[in-house]
């Protein structure tokens, strides 16, 4: 796989950028990016900020686990059944409506478990984008593909395994790179409701130090594993969906 | 030995002005083992009802549809391995190749793996195509994909096979290629055929029999290929069909 140059160029314009204001403002609000560098280092070369961060991206990759099973079976039943869908449809709904930190005070009041608090808030919070995806992969299934795979009559699971899991599995991959990137904003917000370890943690004691270079490598921290994890997810991708033919020129 | 059986089939869809709207009305014919039949008539005179109620994605709303002696739509899973459907478009799944398409029907009735891809690819062959097994769907072209779906159907040995209009999406000389080397198959492995077109040089081409339909699914001619060739030449055979089809 040939590498791109062109997300290099405009990181190093960012870092640039950020230097030169560097030299205009106080550290404190604009710290020098060696000043950052070796924050981040210290939090990378550190077994326990190491393992608050896995910590961090293990509640992500649980958080987002649960939220694509209970979504990815409302999403199927509401493909499945139109009297499903009747009833899950607003349920949904409405829940998208519920900002993120509304869920965080209803879990700090209905759960005394951190752990669960986070679970249950990143779940919730992204729950309608997994069901909704998955449920309109599952209606733009090809008919014609469903009347082909009907004409072999095959059995309840096979038609899942052949035709409706290939068919969604697009749609699945995109909630996951959308998802990533929400529930990397989410879990901060969670990991605020009396974790003692973890990214969120980590940049709720940097605030209260007035320490803006710890704040920025704790973030650039979780900014890392969601390009690492979104790496991967099109490597996933690339590989599952290598059946799609590529056209040279753009649209 | 009648292995397609409709009696007094009829079809209503409802529709938006409260007016029953027959798709298929008192439909009566038979089809025997070993026939190739084409299956004639404009577009909207009910042949794709006849198709869908035979292989049973619709149900009859009066009437009886019987296959190999079994209700298509009530039995649905009875017919499992007994027919095969070449579509009007490929319909291959994008995400399997050439080789795994071929199979897929094979797969379903559980055959083991190597064994269902070596008869893919001995079906893959002989239609020429041994050389693109491996090849994904969108990398081959529409006459190669039609070939493909026509292995597909008959990799699964059926007892009965169905076209819907399969040629009529590509060109001349694809077309009617493909129409002597289905033939030819279809008479090689004694299956039995039907074969839905609004082509009538195809239907002749193809078909044993001739049912010629017209709006609303009904047979208003029923035609012996051979005798009627013999009787008055292939002119007056279209001009009949043609009369017969309303046009």
């Amino acid at each position: 796989m040939r590498v791109k140059k062109e997300p290099f160029i405009s990181a190093l314009a960012l870092i640039a950028a950020w230097e030169i204001a560097a030299h205009f403002f106080p550290p404190y609000l604009f710290p020098s990016v060696t000043v950052i560098a070796k924050e981040l280092l210290g939090i990378l070369s550190n077994a326990g900020s190491v393992g608050g961060a896995l910590s961090t991206f293990a509640r992500i990759l649980l958080g987002m686990a649960g939220a694509f099973l209970v979504g990815g079976l409302l999403g199927v039943s509401m493909g499945v059944s139109e009297r499903m869908k009747r009833y899950i449809h607003p349920l949904l709904t409405f829940n998208q409506g519920i900002p993120a930190l509304s869920w965080v005070v209803f879990s700090v009041i209905w759960f005394k478990s951190t752990e669960l608090r986070i679970w249950f808030i990143i779940l919730m919070t992204t729950l309608p984008a997994f069901a909704f995806q998955i449920y309109d992969a599952y209606h733009a299934m090809s008919k014609d593909l469903v009347e082909m795979s009907l004409s072999f009559r095959p059995t309840k699971w096979d038609k899942f395994r052949t035709l409706i899991w290939p068919s969604i599995l697009p749609g699945i991959i995109t909630a996951w790179k959308v998802n990533l990137g929400n529930v990397a904003r989410v879990v901060v917000v969670a990991e605020l409701v009396g974790a003692t370890v973890g990214v969120g943690y980590e940049l709720l004691q940097r605030q209260q130090m007035f320490d803006m270079a710890g704040a920025i490598a704790w973030t650039l921290v979780l900014v890392l594993f969601v390009i690492v994890s979104q790496a991967v997810v099109a490597f996933i991708e690339a590989h599952l969906l290598r059946y799609r033919p590529k056209t040279e020129r753009s649209l | 030995m009648k292995v397609v059986h409709f009696e007094g089939v009829s079809k209503v869809f409802p529709s938006e002005d409260a007016e029953q709207k027959f798709a298929a009305r008192d439909l009566t014919l038979h089809i025997n083992q070993g026939e190739l039949v084409a299956v004639v008539g404009k577009t909207g005179c009910g042949k794709s009802t006849m198709f869908n109620l035979l292989i049973g994605l619709l149900e009859p709303t009066s009437g009886t549809v019987e296959v190999l002696g079994k209700n298509p739509f009530s039995q649905f899973n009875e017919l499992a391995g007994k027919l095969s459907v070449v579509f009007q478009n490929d319909r291959l799944m994008p995400w399997r190749t050439a080789l795994e398409n071929v199979a897929y029907g094979l797969e379903l009735q559980k055959v083991e793996r190597a064994t269902r891809l070596k008869i893919g690819l001995d079906w893959l062959k002989k239609l020429g195509l041994d050389a693109h097994a491996n090849k994904w769907p969108h990398a081959l072209s529409g006459g190669m994909r039609q070939r493909v779906s026509i292995a597909r159907a008959f990799a699964t040995n059926p007892e009965i096979l169905l076209c819907d209009e399969p040629f009529s999406a590509l060109d001349e000389l694809t077309g009617a290629t493909l129409r002597e080397e289905f033939r030819r198959l279809v008479k090689e492995t004694k299956k039995t055929g039907v074969f839905v077109t609004h082509s009538i040089n195809e239907a002749i081409e193809i078909g044993d029999r001739i049912l010629v339909f017209r709006a609303p699914g009904q047979v208003v001619e029923d035609i012996s290929v051979q005798a009627a060739l013999e009787q008055t030449g292939a002119d007056e055979l279209k001009q009949r069909i043609l009369a017969a089809m309303g046009a």
